[in-house]
């Protein structure tokens, strides 16, 4: 770890324009940042608190839906009434993640912004991309068990690791941030995270200086909501594969289908046409078939995670099967 | 006292105090942050941080030490260049750093800082540029095979053993057997990490350190440092953790000791949870064949499994994964054959039942392949095959109740229940499968002593070089010490974990209990006879109790007779009864799983182990340990697997987020260990065997069996990770 400065945000505006300076980086629960620095991943010369800032409130937006602080705690998300009754994929995504003593730290924009668990990211020893632009990608030919199988460049081929963003992506969350003149801004979480490309270094769509202030859910939609994530141990493992789903149906025909993924993708990933593919259809294996067809079409293997091609769509079909039965 | 006959009846048969299931009595100190762990210890002290090689094979081409030098607080940066010259010898043996510009695996120390704060000498650390010019090197074992020599371990078992004609009676074998397992390389994953403070008194080098077996560790660090034993002393009164990789002397020790002389100041160093991966020891993966041969009956007439492991061409130690098949079961045709590939990665040592642990992962998988083949129940199968003697030494069993195992295992685990075919059982989206492994693990003892002494204010002290690496050593040494004197619990004292005490085993190979137990045995015993002599009463009738000592009707407090203090010692070695009786320990592991129908992820359902292990010194740290060993049975069936980057030479996933052991979540609450009654007249006077380790041995086969009896997959590349699953899954509907 490099020494650095520490400062303590007085307000919003303060830490964003705090944060445009170089080598300036904010800390919230610090969950994955300290495990960064520690392994010079990380190597900002200030850190800017914001842990005091008043972002801590889940408040009911006057269109029906919420608007999450971007300090509130990940346990104190899902434990939310509210998020437990109306939200039920966002509050079961969040205690699939992590453990409970991390939940208790991280806060919601720190995990939205939580960086890659790829393990030669990890090593500064190694070639990386993302780490450091144009040394190449270790992954690619290496080992890649918890690589993405969608949405990867020849440049990186790094998940996201968030189980929360999956769930807020079906739920067409949106991210509110505020840059250094004050100027407030939102975007839609699915733009919000960016994929590689031929610039893996860049993972989302704040400019230098913003910061996250909030995520607003809009409404419930209708439908049963459900999580799941497969993963290598019964807990506190990050997803292989996640299914965050949101399907309308009765009587065996599905009227329509949100589903997001994590553990697929350098970002939460949602397929159009695999939704589009299950509207107005009877729940069976057919519409689930084509649903899976779907969201697999253009995945690439690398080695060692080519089992998430057949994973994702045995996990899908479960899940589907399992929703469009309650 | 030799080991050379049988024990007879003693003053602990009367088990009042031993055997009880008596809380630890060091655990008051370690939920309340007493118990201070090497690392903890407070000292005016410096601050040591590894840089390690970021290569697997070559040479240091240059060292650039300057800017971390010249960073706040650095008082020293050791290289090669003024590192002192060093005793060598194998990782046993010696264990010197920083000795030349080559580099022989990937995270061998190259550099040392030094600094006043923890934080500074970490920042420093990543100061030091190293160039490197790489060689090619050799890293994965499946790659290297035909390298494969035989092993002459100075302090291991002969690489090889045969007995009768295999090949002939393998080849006649009217049911055959012929399958290849493996097992990858593992971690030990302890929660303590390797720590050392160095304290020079002059010449007199102090370290408290977490170390295993203090007093190898005190030979190793004096040949290393070239300095005489006397002038050496381990302190290390809590462990938090080993698994053999704290067994021997590891780098944290030796620059600390190095960097202390130089800068005349205390040096406190701890690896990172990253560093322990590559900079100490780790389990060699291993390649696997197993050939059964049997009569239609499911008699074995033939024996065989080969073991490849590897390890740095230096090294002579290989994973001894075909020990057990050489007395588990019966049969006149044997062959164990164990090979070792020179690789260019870390020391490859022993960790958690080193040999059973994995060789019981393709033994009993390959067992369990052969009754499906005979259509024969495999407990049936191993009933058929429990041999009268040990068949390859032709000696006796100190004693063995491996049936006996078997048989109470499978009526409490409800075992008929079990359907032969596999997949056939469903609970929800659960494919529901259960299976049985056997468990056997070698009973060594060890060379100890023991001083216990008897103040006038009516507390024994017992004092041993021994250690306490979590397993319960204080507390079933407070209890052979309260027995044998008569005394309550409180009124004994253990001082261990320094080897300014008598020469002990220490922790490791499951010898531990038994050897410093027996050693503080014949301490008492000896104590026991000058306490009657000063009271006037024959030592074979007198009565030791409610710290007195009685005959008839005279009774003394022992307070009355020790004066200012009574002291007597006790020694313990191994002799004919370890040449003239096959000792191991048994169990019998039964587990239930379900396998996820669509994901083929596998959880742990159920899972019971009966052992039968000698007497049980304290039935409450015995279960632990037990189920310990089983959690850790779990890990090796299921989740543990350190992967190696051919390309680097090192292990990818070396941090606790990717290296996965089990977690709560992955044990189920219906977790049972049981010990059945059991005396072993020939093991030691305490007649207990080793337990420490038993707990994993089978454990994983077991699991591995009720995987392929839930859903059909046989997987023979552990761990049983779900992408290997996913193909016998059963179409979705
Ligand atoms: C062992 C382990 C296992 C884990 N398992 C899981 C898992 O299974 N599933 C899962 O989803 N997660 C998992 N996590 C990750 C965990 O969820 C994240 O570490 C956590 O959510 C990060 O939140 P934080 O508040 O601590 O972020 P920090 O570490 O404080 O910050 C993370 C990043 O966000 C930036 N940041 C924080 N707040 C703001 C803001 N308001 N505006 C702009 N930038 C900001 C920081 O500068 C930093 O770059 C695991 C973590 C660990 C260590
Ligand atoms: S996958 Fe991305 S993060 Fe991982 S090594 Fe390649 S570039 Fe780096």
């Amino acid at each position: 770890m490099k020494a650095f400065s520490y400062e303590r945000a007085r307000s919003v505006a303060d830490a964003a324009s705090a944060a445009s300076n170089p080598g300036v980086k904010i800390i919230a629960g610090g969950t994955n940042l300290l495990d960064l620095m520690k392994l010079q991943v990380e190597t900002p010369s200030t850190l800017v608190d914001i842990n005091r800032l008043p972002l801590d409130k889940i408040d009911e937006t006057s269109e029906g839906g919420l608007r999450i602080g971007a300090l509130v705690r990940n346990s104190d998300l899902a434990a939310d009434q509210r998020v437990r009754q109306q939200y039920g994929v966002l509050s079961r995504a969040l205690l699939a993640g992590a453990s409970a003593q991390l939940r208790n730290k991280a806060t919601t924009a720190g995990n939205l912004l939580q960086r890659t668990r790829c393990y030669y990211f990890y090593d500064i020893t190694k070639p990386c991309n993302k780490r450091v632009p144009g040394s190449g990608c270790s992954a690619l030919a290496g080992f890649n068990r918890i690589h993405a199988i969608l949405g990867g460049s020849e440049a990186c081929i790094a998940t996201h690791p968030s189980d929360m963003a999956v769930a807020m992506r079906a739920l067409d969350a949106k991210v509110e941030a505020i840059d250094r003149e004050g100027k407030a801004r939102t975007i839609p979480i699915a733009d919000f995270h960016r994929l590689p490309g031929r610039t893996p270094e860049i993972e989302s769509a704040l400019a230098s200086g913003e910061i996250v202030t909030a995520v607003t859910l809009p409404p419930p939609p209708p439908g049963a909501q459900m999580y799941r994530k497969v993963r290598d141990r019964a807990s506190y493992a990050f997803a292989l594969v996640s299914v965050a789903a949101i399907v309308d149906s009765a009587g065996g025909r599905i009227r329509s289908a949100r589903l997001a993924f994590g553990g697929l993708a350098p970002k939460p990933w949602r397929v159009a046409a695999a939704e589009h593919s299950l509207t107005n259809t009877a729940a069976g294996a057919n519409s689930f078939d084509a649903a899976a067809d779907a969201v697999v079409e253009g995945a690439h293997g690398y080695g060692s995670n080519d089992f998430k091609i057949p994973l994702t769509r045995r996990t899908l079909h479960a899940v589907l099967g399992e929703i469009t039965r309650t | 006292m030799e080991m050379d006959g049988p024990v007879g009846a003693n003053a602990l048969d009367a088990e009042k105090i031993v055997g009880k299931p008596l809380d630890r009595v060091d655990g008051r100190l370690k939920v309340t942050g007493g118990a201070h762990y090497a690392y903890e210890m407070q000292q005016n002290s410096l601050y040591g941080f590894v840089v390690e090689a970021s290569i697997a094979k070559g040479r240091i081409a240059s060292i650039e030490t300057l800017t971390a030098e010249r960073s706040p607080g650095v008082k020293l940066v050791l290289t090669y260049r003024d590192a002192p010259k060093q005793g060598t010898g194998n990782h046993r043996e010696a264990h010197p750093v920083l000795t030349g510009p080559v580099v022989s695996h990937y995270g061998e120390p190259v550099a040392f800082v030094v600094a006043e704060t923890f934080e500074q000498a970490r920042a420093a650390a990543y100061l030091v540029k190293v160039e490197y010019d790489r060689e090619k090197g050799q890293y994965a074992l499946p790659h290297h095979l035909a390298l494969a020599r035989v092993p002459h371990q100075p302090d291991g078992a002969p690489a090889d053993s045969e007995v009768g004609n295999f090949s002939d009676a393998y080849a006649n074998a009217p049911v055959q057997i012929d399958v290849s397992y493996s097992t990858p390389l593992q971690s030990h994953a302890m929660m303590e990490p390797h720590a050392t403070l160095a304290i020079w008194d002059g010449d007199k080098l102090i370290l408290h350190t977490a170390n295993q077996m203090l007093n190898q560790g005190q030979r190793v660090i004096a040949r290393t440092l070239n300095i005489p034993l006397a002038n050496v002393r381990l302190v290390s009164p809590f462990i938090g953790g080993g698994f053999g990789g704290k067994l021997w002397v590891n780098a944290d020790a030796i620059l600390a000791a190095i960097a202390s002389r130089y800068l005349k100041r205390p040096v406190k160093v701890a690896l990172t949870r990253q560093q322990i991966f590559h900079v100490t020891t780790h389990r060699s993966d291993t390649i696997q064949r197993i050939r059964l041969g049997t009569d239609r009956d499911g008699r074995i007439a033939a024996i065989g499994h080969d073991v490849f492991s590897g390890n740095l061409p230096s090294e002579q130690v290989y994973e001894a994964a075909a020990l057990q098949t050489r007395s588990l079961y019966a049969g006149p045709n044997r062959l164990t054959r164990h090979r070792l590939v020179p690789l260019d990665i870390p020391v490859a040592s022993s960790m958690r039942a080193p040999g059973e642990a994995v060789g019981l992962l393709a033994l009993e998988c390959a067992m369990d392949e052969l009754a499906e083949k005979l259509m024969l129940d495999p407990i049936e199968l191993r009933i058929r095959n429990e041999p009268a003697e040990d068949p390859e030494k032709h000696i006796p069993y100190s004693s063995r109740h491996l049936v006996a195992c078997m048989q109470e295992g499978a009526r409490r685990f409800g075992w008929d229940k079990r359907s032969s075919t596999p997949g056939q059982v469903r609970n929800g989206r659960w494919l529901v499968g259960m299976g049985v492994s056997a468990g056997t693990r070698g009973n060594p003892l060890r060379f100890s002593r023991a001083n216990v002494r008897l103040d006038p204010d009516g507390i024994a002290t017992v004092r041993m070089a021994m250690t306490d690496i979590g397993t319960g050593t204080y507390t079933i040494l407070a209890q052979i010490a309260a027995e044998m004197l008569g005394l309550p619990m409180g009124r004994v004292r253990v001082d261990i974990g320094d080897t300014i005490f008598p020469e002990a085993a220490g922790s490791g190979g499951s010898f531990g209990a038994a050897s410093s137990g027996s050693a503080l045995f014949e301490a008492c015993h000896a104590l026991r006879e000058k306490l009657s002599g000063l009271a006037g009463m024959d030592p074979n009738t007198a009565h030791f109790g409610d710290g007195h000592i009685a005959t008839g009707e005279r009774s003394v407090s022992l307070t009355e007779l020790v004066g200012s203090g009574v002291e007597a010692d006790g020694e313990i070695k191994p002799g004919r009864n370890n040449q003239d009786f096959s000792q191991q320990s048994y169990g019998a592991h039964f587990a239930e799983v379900g396998v996820d129908q669509d994901t083929g992820e596998v959880r742990l359902r159920r899972m019971l182990g009966v052992f039968a292990a000698g007497r049980v010194l304290n039935a409450k740290t015995a279960r632990s340990q037990a189920i310990g060993g089983m959690v850790f049975g779990v890990g090796a069936a299921l989740h543990e697997d350190l992967v190696l980057d051919p390309r680097f030479g090192y292990f990818v996933n070396h941090d606790l987020a990717e290296y996965h052991v089990p977690v709560h979540a992955d044990i189920p609450a219906s977790l049972e260990a049981v010990f059945l009654p059991e005396l072993d007249e020939r093991s030691n006077p305490l007649k207990s065997k080793g337990i420490g380790e038993l707990g994993i041995c089978g454990a994983g086969a077991a699991i591995a069996n009720a995987v392929y009896n839930a859903c059909g997959a046989r997987i023979r590349n552990y761990p049983i990770t779900l992408d290997k699953v996913l193909a016998s899954l059963p179409d979705q509907a």
